[in-house]
């Protein structure tokens, strides 16, 4: 009994300490928000820990959507300082952000993501258009005559676009809650639909049917949910060569000997036309820190320099190793004097 | 009749012996599914872990030259954060291999070592100021690209996509000359995190597991044994106790991510208890292990005999000495199962601490149970799911130390179990 009664003086010792704990401030630099700039994040917050010798950040992978509740939920050391997003601020967020007491918002564009259409090596080679993304991969497909919608048809990608080969309608890609998916829907399958002058008119008249018309895919098994994990698809492609899948680019970098990407609009995501935006589906970076936190949380000001260092986001920098594509150098130069100077969102910016 | 009976019987009996024999049939396959079962996840996590512990490393000589890195006071440790100290190493390279001039090919030469290679340089230097000036052979560890084509090209099955033309020549020639080969790979043990599959290690999550776990046996343990003891030799039986009975069970069967939620909702948010440190997912898990503690405790009491109680109380002691001196110890076994059970289910739990934080990417190695730290099972959640090739036998590897790691935790119960056990 004397061993219970010593623990337990133990515990209620060391639930005191913690309780008395929380009133500490934070000596490391706490960062959430997208699962697909983490990747470029780890490395960055990794260099600068080690060169540096202070902490190394902590990094979250909460989703871009999850990251910005957390970090628009107020001031002081119980809420990040910075999140990352694989798109920008909505209007929704940056308001609830203001509500909530995160006044000065300093906003990061880092570079760019490309998302890529794939399949095995040794499958034949396509090229596909965000046409053809669309009427392959939607749930609802507009018929010959205009306003009509009609259950997707499509088996086979020949039936979609003649030039195309006689090949199933297999896709293996991200579920719901990924950004990767967002952001599929939004550049690929939307920039598809637009085409049909109708639907590009309801934008104006009716936007909520012509988001679900847009971005809603097809739930009769063509479109395989894989999961979060890319690296998942990529054997998935392998063990199937008659099916395509869709990832982010770093994941084809890395896997180069086991698929390839198909063209779209005839252009191959490379790192120069996924920069200049030649090739169509690719998405911005972004991270967003909490002025009030600069020089309270130590080191936040160092990371930022390390962010946008030449040697960090340049073209010849260690994020171009990783994947991410970097901002021309121009607007490069320009933000890393706007990050370094500490200059905050002002609200005019044009957000959704 | 007695014949007729003998008949029926010797007929049934065949059938009787065929239904046992079925049923022993059924049994030996299911035991046989299940090893194979295991042996296939050993034999698979183990072929594809075991690159893990062995790394590609380069042999370089190199030379402590203060002004080729940029500094001009050795004794000045502020000149240390902004040297070079990468170009240590690249000297060496180009020394190496004098012929390669252009300044593309140069980059790819430079890319043969790892990143990190310079702050091991600074470190060392840092502690040993004597080496300046000095030269020393030194085997470095390589880049991971090269690290997964030399170990697939020793296998005869090279892996290239990532190398130019030229990288794999000089491996061919570091390869002819013995200065690149596989060694025991130390940083894998002595580090934490790392986006540079070559610099990651283990060691990081492994003290948060074991912060986390040291916790939640110290919160889970005594507090479950008291309320099991309470609740089956001391409480009175009615409607309250059974509600509260009926509560505990379900209270077992909740999804672990609900757990998640309340450290969230009660715990951050309301006590304002920093995110990613031991203490808070200590706490959760040991809410979320109790009500099987408890569960545990109270069986290993109810299978006390009642004599022994009888006797006790029988001599003159009284209801509390009975139970502390006498069913609690003999109910001590029973009772670590349990407790294993639940800290094994704590050991592999990812969910519930996705909510409070500790799913994070954290590179320094935690020293308390107040810092941010990660555990066993959310390190291989977290590689599995990096684009980089290196990082797959890295996942196995970490595989093998949790399991490891379970299995040394299962061990010292048995060991306790087996030591308390008294029979009777």
């Amino acid at each position: 009994m004397r061993s219970i009664m010593s623990i337990c003086s133990v515990l209620s010792v060391l639930l005191s300490t913690l309780l008395s704990s929380y009133a500490l401030s934070r000596d490391g630099i706490q960062v959430v928000g997208s699962s697909t700039v983490y990747p470029f994040s780890t490395v960055v917050a990794e260099r600068y820990g080690r060169s540096s010798g202070s902490l190394t950040p902590t990094i979250e992978s909460t989703g871009s959507g999850g990251g910005m509740k957390l970090f628009c939920s107020g001031i002081g050391v119980n809420h990040p300082d910075i999140t990352n997003s694989s798109r920008r601020m909505k209007k929704s967020e940056f308001k609830r952000c203001m509500e909530n007491g995160v006044e000065e918002i300093i906003e990061v564009h880092i570079g760019y993501d490309g998302i890529v259409i794939a399949n095995a090596l040794g499958a034949t080679e396509l090229n596909i258009s965000r046409k053809d993304l669309f009427l392959a991969l939607a749930e609802m497909v507009p018929t010959e005559k205009e306003g009509e919608l009609i259950e997707n048809p499509y088996t086979s990608w020949k039936e979609v676009n003649s030039d195309l080969p006689d090949l199933e309608i297999e896709v293996l890609g991200p579920p719901p809650t990924s950004g990767t998916r967002d952001a599929f829907a939004e550049l690929g399958l939307e920039g598809g639909c637009k085409t049909f002058d109708w639907i590009a008119k309801l934008k104006k008249s009716d936007k909520n049917s012509y988001k679900r018309v847009c971005h809603t895919i097809r739930e009769d098994g063509r479109y395989i949910e894989a999961g979060e994990n890319d690296n998942l698809i990529v054997q998935k492609l392998n063990a199937n060569p008659d099916a395509l899948g869709i990832f982010g680019f770093s994941f084809l970098d890395q896997n180069a000997d086991k698929v390839k990407a198909s063209k779209i609009e005839s252009i191959d995501p490379t790192f120069d036309s996924i920069a200049d935006k030649s090739y169509s589906i690719s998405r911005p970076l972004y991270f967003y820190v909490k002025k009030a936190h600069v020089g309270v949380v130590p080191g936040i000001q160092g990371f930022l320099r390390e962010f946008t260092s030449e040697r960090a986001w340049g073209e010849d920098g260690y994020l171009a190793d990783k994947g991410m594509i970097p901002l021309p150098e121009e607007e490069r130069f320009l933000a890393a004097k706007n990050t370094r100077s500490l200059i905050a969102m002002t609200g005019k910016e044009p957000l959704q | 009749m007695s014949k007729d009976n003998r008949a029926l019987i010797k007929q049934s009996l065949k059938r009787r012996n065929r239904a046992e024999r079925n049923f022993q049939w059924f049994g030996k396959l299911g035991v046989a599914l299940g090893l194979a079962a295991v042996v296939l996840l050993f034999v698979d996590i183990i072929s594809k872990g075991s690159g893990a512990f062995r790394a590609t490393y380069i042999q370089l000589e190199i030379e402590y030259d203060p002004e080729a890195i940029g500094i001009l006071n050795v004794n000045d440790t502020e000149e240390f954060i902004f040297a070079n100290w990468q170009n240590l190493a690249k000297k060496s390279l180009r020394d190496l291999f004098p012929e390669v001039a252009k300044r593309g090919e140069r980059r790819k030469l430079n890319n043969l070592v790892s990143e990190g290679t310079g702050f091991d340089f600074r470190d060392q230097l840092t502690q040993n100021p004597s080496l300046w000036g000095t030269k020393e052979t030194l085997w470095i560890l390589a880049d991971d690209d090269i690290d997964t084509y030399y170990k697939s090209w020793l296998d005869d099955d090279p892996f290239s996509a990532r190398l130019t033309s030229e990288q794999i020549k000089w491996i061919d020639q570091l390869h002819s000359k013995g200065l690149i080969a596989l060694k025991f790979n130390t940083k894998f043990f002595e580090r934490g995190d790392s986006r540079e599959p070559e610099q990651a290690g283990i060691k990081g999550a492994l003290i948060g597991s074991f912060f986390t776990l040291i916790l939640t046996l110290l919160m889970s343990f005594p507090m479950g044994v008291t309320a099991a003891i309470y609740l089956e030799e001391f409480a009175p039986k009615n409607k309250w106790t059974d509600l509260i009975e009926v509560n505990i069970n379900n209270l077992a069967a909740v999804p672990s991510i609900i757990f998640g939620l309340l450290g969230l909702a009660i715990f951050i948010n309301f006590f304002g208890i920093p995110r990613s440190i031991p203490v808070l997912g200590a706490i959760v898990l040991a809410l979320m292990t109790l009500p099987t503690i408890i569960i545990t405790s109270r069986a290993a009491i109810k299978s006390v005999p009642p004599s022994i109680r009888e006797a006790a109380l029988g001599v003159g002691a009284s209801k509390f000495q009975t139970t502390l001196h006498h069913v609690l110890p003999l109910s001590l076994p029973g009772m670590l199962t349990g407790a294993i059970i639940g800290m094994a289910r704590a050991l592999g739990e990812t969910a519930p601490l996705l909510m409070i934080g500790m799913v994070a990417f954290i590179v320094d190695i935690p020293g308390g149970f107040t810092d941010p730290a990660t555990v066993l099972p959310v390190q291989i959640f977290l590689w599995i799911d990096s684009p980089e090739r290196a990082f797959v036998e890295k996942t196995s590897a970490a595989i093998i130390i949790l399991l490891s790691f379970l299995m040394g935790m299962n061990f010292v119960a048995v060991y306790l179990r087996k030591r308390l056990e008294r029979r009777w």
